[in-house]
């Protein structure tokens, strides 16, 4: 790019970049609705495998430690502790391979990434449960 | 960029580029240039921002002025004066590349401008050397460094194209293409999509 403008200008460039960007994710938006579940809450993935010409739907349950990225590049991670190893699995939140996501229960974390249980051990790697008020 | 999800549920990454429509300011022919070609304009510009002598040209086309104005040799179908190109010119599934300015890196060293490895230990006897180049040459003979070392230096803000992007959708209401992979350059920066 060879032209030289103010900080002000370029930045309208940009944002209009990103409306096209935001109109091309709106035309490949998957159609499954998701249910909300923050980082912190325990859920099932229910995620579809082929094999061959089968299809068959694997489960994986553990807690959400993240939610990153914004529209169609959006992904959130599963950890859980499987065999005394822990295992985590990254799942873009647009992909049409996710049949359905339930919500075990809902924790009450007080940040947005929950790297720590990565390291925490015993009573610090529990979630407390979230009350929802009815 | 973006990542889209293809029918197979496969994530592509992909860059949404804006192409057109162009507009033709010139055609150049054998007679009066003494070569072929066609000059193409992108991109609207402020009037009291052109300069008199391209009003001109611009007017000559029957279109406002326009910010980027780049020259095509060998273009494949023959266009006249004032004509514009849209994204109609590329099919879903098409191969392209696309020719762009990267992004300018500052003053960089050999192992991120020339992908050198580096020194690789931090035992044996290396500190604070970790990514040096190593030697430039030999001594006595010739006893100097050859032109065309690689060595540290400004890097980036070049010419460099990306060859073999497929086209993954297009779409002519918004004159919008969406290209498998990366290209060069910054977010808003121009480029020159071949075919």
């Amino acid at each position: 790019m060879s032209y030289v403008c103010t900080p002000k200008i370029r930045a309208k460039h940009i944002l209009k970049m990103e409306n096209l960007v935001q109109f091309v994710e709106q035309q490949f938006v998957s159609k499954n609705e998701l249910i909300q579940f923050n980082a912190g809450d325990t859920i099932i993935v229910s995620y579809k495998i082929r094999e061959g010409n089968k299809e068959r739907i694997q489960n994986f349950q553990g807690v959400v430690i993240q939610r990153r990225g914004q529209g169609t590049t959006e992904t959130f991670t599963v950890r859980k502790i499987s065999d005394g190893v822990g295992v985590e699995r990254i799942f873009p939140v647009k992909s049409p391979f996710i049949s359905e996501i339930k919500v075990v229960k809902r924790g009450k974390v007080r940040r947005a990434r929950l790297f720590y249980l990565r390291d925490a051990i015993g009573k610090n790697a529990r979630i407390k449960e979230k009350k929802v008020a009815r | 960029m973006t990542s889209i999800f293809s029918e197979e549920g496969k994530n592509i990454a992909c860059t949404v580029v804006e192409a057109g429509p162009n507009v033709v300011t010139q055609v150049k022919t054998i007679e009066n240039e003494g070569y072929e070609s066609i000059q193409l304009a992108f991109g609207e510009k402020k009037e009291k921002n052109t300069s008199k002598a391209l009003k001109g040209h611009f007017q000559k086309a029957g279109t406002t002025p326009k910010a980027k104005v780049v020259e095509f040799k060998e273009f494949s179908e023959a266009k006249a004066l004032g004509d514009t190109i849209t994204v109609d010119l590329f099919q879903v599934g098409d191969f392209v590349d696309v020719v762009g300015t990267s992004k300018g890196k500052g003053f960089q060293g050999v192992v991120k401008r020339h992908g050198f490895g580096g020194v690789g230990m931090q035992t044996h006897g290396q500190h604070n050397r970790l990514r040096a180049p190593g030697s430039l040459g030999a001594s006595s003979f010739p006893s100097r460094v050859f032109k065309g070392m690689r060595m540290a230096g400004r890097t980036g803000g070049e010419r460099v194209k990306t060859q073999n992007l497929e086209v993954v959708a297009v779409f002519p209401e918004k004159n919008i293409i969406v290209l498998k992979g990366a290209i060069p350059g910054p977010k808003g920066g121009f480029v020159i999509i071949e075919k």
